[in-house]
Formats: structure tokens, sequence, C-alpha cells
């Protein structure tokens, strides 16, 4: 049972019953919920239980180094979804994408929420935080998104770093790095912090982990990148379909031959499927329609650390991630080694028959 | 470093580097050993040589008279892993497309089962081997050290090959990452140990067959 109730909000169950959404499709979305991430099956209905019951936790939203791509992702998922229940879920008190004040207004209700809920407010970050030069690369508010998030965290229950910059430092922190981007867990020790990413992250997983904390007061089961176990916990190339057509051999070797048009494996043109865990190939996206894979293009790897610098999206796993430098000079220098040591063998071979002498009858006989 | 930037090194330096010392050190020591050439043989041949340096490159994979009973494992074995190693490096897609990026050249595939059933096998054989090396007195008498880190120096690729598609002992991307570099650490020491045999061996069991002919043993 959670233990983060916040006064101030109703609960779930009032709110859900204010804007009709009947019993039945809630309790599809706590099968939906305890199905994906791997609970048992009695799970659906405590969930329901717990969840009906329990007041809105207050959620403070910050966007930090980012392209709102995860907010984009989640308030664009096809309608009415699972998704569209995390509003009814939680009390989103701060986004600065999505509410409707601005300026004092708007940091004046960040502020109030970060007071009235202390300790007990989820804060949800996405984007990297830059922090060279103290962090002016990026600032809200005129001020640095370090001593945002520094002072958000204090008062925090947990922190979902949601999107591959949150979690990781994604594309900022991409080489050359020029703000000095990084993870929330780069800055933040103390609280507990899942990291959701993607680029972007999955709508459902946002949704399933607000819902595994909600029901069980604590973070699911976390890989060792932070990332919740029943989400990243097998990779795409585990899971595609087009799994057997690599087993058997058959690779599209373009993107519009005919194995591309038979639906083969993609790994010859760069799919990162292999090394990339996330759960695309199984929750799909755009409401289950497809995920890359389906829709003929390989996967970027964008769940993984460090995917923006591990080589060309369109070279494959086996392949050179960069093109080779010191092969044409390893062929002058082997060669040149080769005949300076055939020239150097030749002379001693050449001093040792000069200065061999030949033994006479006369040496034989002394 | 993380798992991928760690794989991301050993397919651009780690390969590049690994690539330019087996290039450099296999032509070194082709020049070296090619150039060395002979005294020549004043003396009349006892025999015209005529083929027998092509059919001594044939006949020495065969076991003389007596041979394969007295170690039937050094030949069974060692054709099925070498065969083995061929077949793993020559027709599993993957390496395919690798050759095909630094070569041009490329050819079909076999599947992956296939690939690895034979890699099991491989591995088998390999470990038989070694085991036959250090059971028999003999042979671990004649062994050094470079036999056995030549040994392991083929055996890890294999291994690791193996273990990475399957997902046994560490995820993936660590294990395709250390399959890269045990290759890379094969390919650096290749030209510098006796596995440098890949190269050398149809042209020394020519020249034997060839020499033993002018002495009076054709074959």
């Amino acid at each position: 049972m959670m233990d983060h109730e916040t006064p101030g909000h109703e609960t779930l169950g009032e709110r859900l019953a204010q804007q009709g959404i009947s019993r039945r499709t809630f309790l599809k979305f706590c099968t939906a919920m305890a199905t994906l991430m791997a609970l048992p099956p009695g799970t659906a209905t405590a969930i329901a239980e717990v969840l009906i019951k329990a007041k809105r936790p207050s959620v403070i939203w910050l966007s930090f180094q980012e392209c709102t791509g995860c907010t984009e992702s989640l308030t664009r998922s096809h309608s009415p979804t699972l998704e569209s229940l995390i509003f009814d879920m939680i009390s989103l008190d701060y986004h600065h994408t999505l509410q409707a004040a601005s300026g004092y207004g708007a940091e004046k209700s960040r502020e109030d929420a970060m007071q009235k809920f202390f300790g007990k407010y989820l804060l949800v970050v996405d984007g990297s935080i830059p922090i060279k030069d103290n962090g002016i690369y990026s600032t809200i508010a005129g001020r640095t998104n370090l001593d945002l998030l520094q002072e958000a965290a204090k008062g925090a229950a947990a922190i979902i770093a949601v999107g591959s910059c949150a979690a990781f430092g994604g594309i900022p922190n991409a080489k050359p790095n020029p703000t000095g981007a990084v993870a929330v867990s780069d800055i933040i020790k103390d609280k507990p912090i899942i990291n959701i990413s993607g680029c972007p992250p999955i709508p459902v997983v946002i949704t399933g982990v607000l819902a595994h904390y909600l029901t069980f007061g604590e973070l699911p089961e976390l890989d060792d990148l932070g990332r919740p176990k029943s989400f990243y916990g097998e990779t795409i190339h585990d899971r595609c379909y087009r799994r057997p057509f690599y087993d058997q051999g058959k690779f599209a070797k373009s993107f519009d031959d005919e194995g591309a048009r038979n639906g083969w494996c993609l790994f010859e043109l760069g799919c990162k499927g292999p090394t990339t865990h996330n759960a695309c190939a199984t929750t799909k996206w755009n409401g289950g329609t497809s995920f890359p894979i389906e829709s003929g293009h390989g996967c970027l790897g964008c769940s993984e650390p460090h995917f923006w610098d591990a080589g060309s999206f369109y070279s494959a796993l086996s392949m050179p991630a960069s093109p080779l430098k010191l092969a044409t000079g390893a062929v002058v220098a082997g060669a040149a080694a080769g005949i300076a040591v055939s020239i150097a063998n030749r002379v001693k071979k050449g001093a040792a028959k000069s200065a061999h002498q030949k033994a006479t009858i006369a040496d034989l006989e002394k | 470093m993380n798992d991928l930037l760690f794989l991301t090194w050993v397919r651009s330096t780690g390969l590049d580097i690994a690539i330019g010392i087996f290039v450099l050190g296999t032509l070194w020591r082709l020049f070296e050993i090619y150039s060395l050439g002979r005294k020549p043989d004043l003396a009349v041949p006892r025999h015209r040589a005529g083929a027998s340096g092509l059919h001594t490159m044939f006949r020495r994979s065969i076991p003389p008279p007596g041979m394969f009973k007295r170690s039937a494992i050094s030949y069974v074995a060692g054709y099925v892993f070498h065969i083995g190693l061929a077949v793993i490096v020559f027709l599993f897609a993957q390496h395919i497309k690798l050759i095909q990026e630094l070569t041009g050249l490329s050819w079909p595939g076999l599947p992956s089962q296939f690939i690895d059933a034979t890699a099991v096998v491989t591995l088998a054989t390999m470990l038989l081997v070694l085991v036959e090396r250090i059971n028999k007195p003999v042979k671990r008498f004649l062994s050094t050290f470079e036999d056995y880190a030549a040994w392991a120096l083929t055996f890890l690729p294999v291994m690791t090959g193996y273990l990475a598609t399957k997902h046994l002992l560490l995820s993936y991307t660590w294990m395709l990452a250390l399959h890269i570099l045990s290759v890379e650490l094969l390919l650096i020491f290749l030209p510098f140990t006796k596995l440098i045999h890949v190269f050398t061996l149809w042209g020394s069991r020519w020249y034997n067959g060839d020499a033993n002919a002018k002495k009076g043993v054709p074959v």
C-alpha cells in the first residue's frame, strides 16, 4: 500500500468516476499493467483495489536539455489509451510545456507543490543537465537546470528520469558534449531514481512504472542501468518478429531490395536490435500499430547509453564502426620491414661468405 | 567505459590497430621467409622433381601408413576443428558481411543453427586436442608455452562468439565486444607465432616435397 498519500488531492476512484470511466475499463487497464510488468495474474485485482483508493500523488515534471519528444510521446499517444489514464492517476502540478500558467505564476505553482508535498511528490525529469561552466547553457526563469534539479530533488520521494537524455545524458551528452551534459543519476545520489530510457521512451512504460509505484509504494525491480527489468530485460532482437530470418541467414541488403520487401532481417543494414534493451518489439508504438523494424528500418539502439556515439546507424554490428585508417600504412610498413630484414639477412650471408676461408691441404697437415 | 562504448572501441580503434599489426606482421614475415633463399644446389638431382612438391602439399594431409592407428585423435580432431574453424569464419553471414566490408568479396552464408552446431563440435574437438597434448607424455614434452598460447588464441574467439550468440555468461553486448577483442588478439599474434602456418603451410610442403624428390625420394 502506498505510503505517500497527499492531502488535498481526491482519490483516483473519485477522479475516474467524475470522468465517467467505467470500472470495467479501469480493470482492463490494471490487467494490462500487471501483464506488461510480468506480475502474477491475481495482481491485477490487487492493483485495482489499491489504485482506486489511492490519493493522486503530486508530480513535478522538470524539462531540461531536451526536445520535448518525451512529452510528445506521452501526450500524443493514440487516444483514448491506457496512457491517457496517467493524467488521472497523478496530479501534475508543474510541467512547463503542458501547464496553462506561465512566467512567475508557473514557477510559483512548482514552489507551492514542492513546499506542500515535501518528501512526498514524484519528480519526473526529461532532458539532460548541462554542468559545464556552472550549468549556464540551459536555464529556466533565470536559474540553471542544475540548481532547479538539486532543489527539487531534496523533497522528492523518488525521481523518474524519462528519456535517454535524463537517464544517460542522451544526445546532448554525445561527443564532443559541448555543454557538459550529464544524466540525473550523475548529480543526484541520495534518492531512488528509475531510468525510463528511449528516444522517446514508450508511453506505456511510463504508465506501468507509475502504476507500480502507486500500488506497491516502491519502484519496480531495476537492471544495472536503473531501468525496470520488466520492460528492459530483453533485447529488441530477442523479441523481434524478423528473428527467424536472422537465424536462417536471410538479410535485406538494401532498403528496397527483394529481401527488404520480403521482410527479412535488417541486421546488415545496421539494426542495433541485438544490443538494445527495450520493449518496442512487444508493446509497439502508435496504439500497437508497429515499431521501427516493422516499418522497415533497423533499430537505432536509442534506449542504450551513448547510442549516438556507437558508430553509424547503418553499419552492421559485425562491421567496423569507423573506416580503417592504418591498413594502407601497414601494407607499406610491413613490406618495407620485410624488405629491410631481407636485405640485412643477405648482407649477413654475404659477409659470412666473404669471411669464409677455404681450408687447404697445408692447413689440414698442420 | 560502458559496454556499448567498449564494443564501439573494438569495432573501430581496436580493429584498426589489430588489422594494421596483422597486415604489417604478415607481410614482414612472408617477405623475410621467402627472401631467405637457399644455397644453389650444385649436385645433380637424383630424381627429377616433377610434381613431387605439388603431391606433397596434399599427401601431408593424409596419415602415413600406421600413423592413423597410433594417433587417431590428432588426425580426426585436427581435421574436424580445422574444417569447423573454416566453416565458422567463412560461412557465418555476419562474418561474411565483415569480409565484404573489408575486401569487397562476398558469398552466401549458412543458417545460424548450423554454425552453432559447428561451433560446439569445434570447441569440443579443440578441448580434446588440448587434453591429448597434456596427457601424452611425448606431446607434453614437445609442447612449449607458444603451443598453449596459440591454442588459447584460437579457442577464445570461437568460445566467446558462441557465448555471445547464445546470451550466456554476460550480456550480448559485452560478450560480442569480448569476441571481437579476442579475434583482434588472434590477428595481432598470428604473424609472430606458429599460427603463421595459415600462410606458410602450402609453400613449406611444396618446398619439402620438391627437395626430397631431388634427393631421390619422390612422391
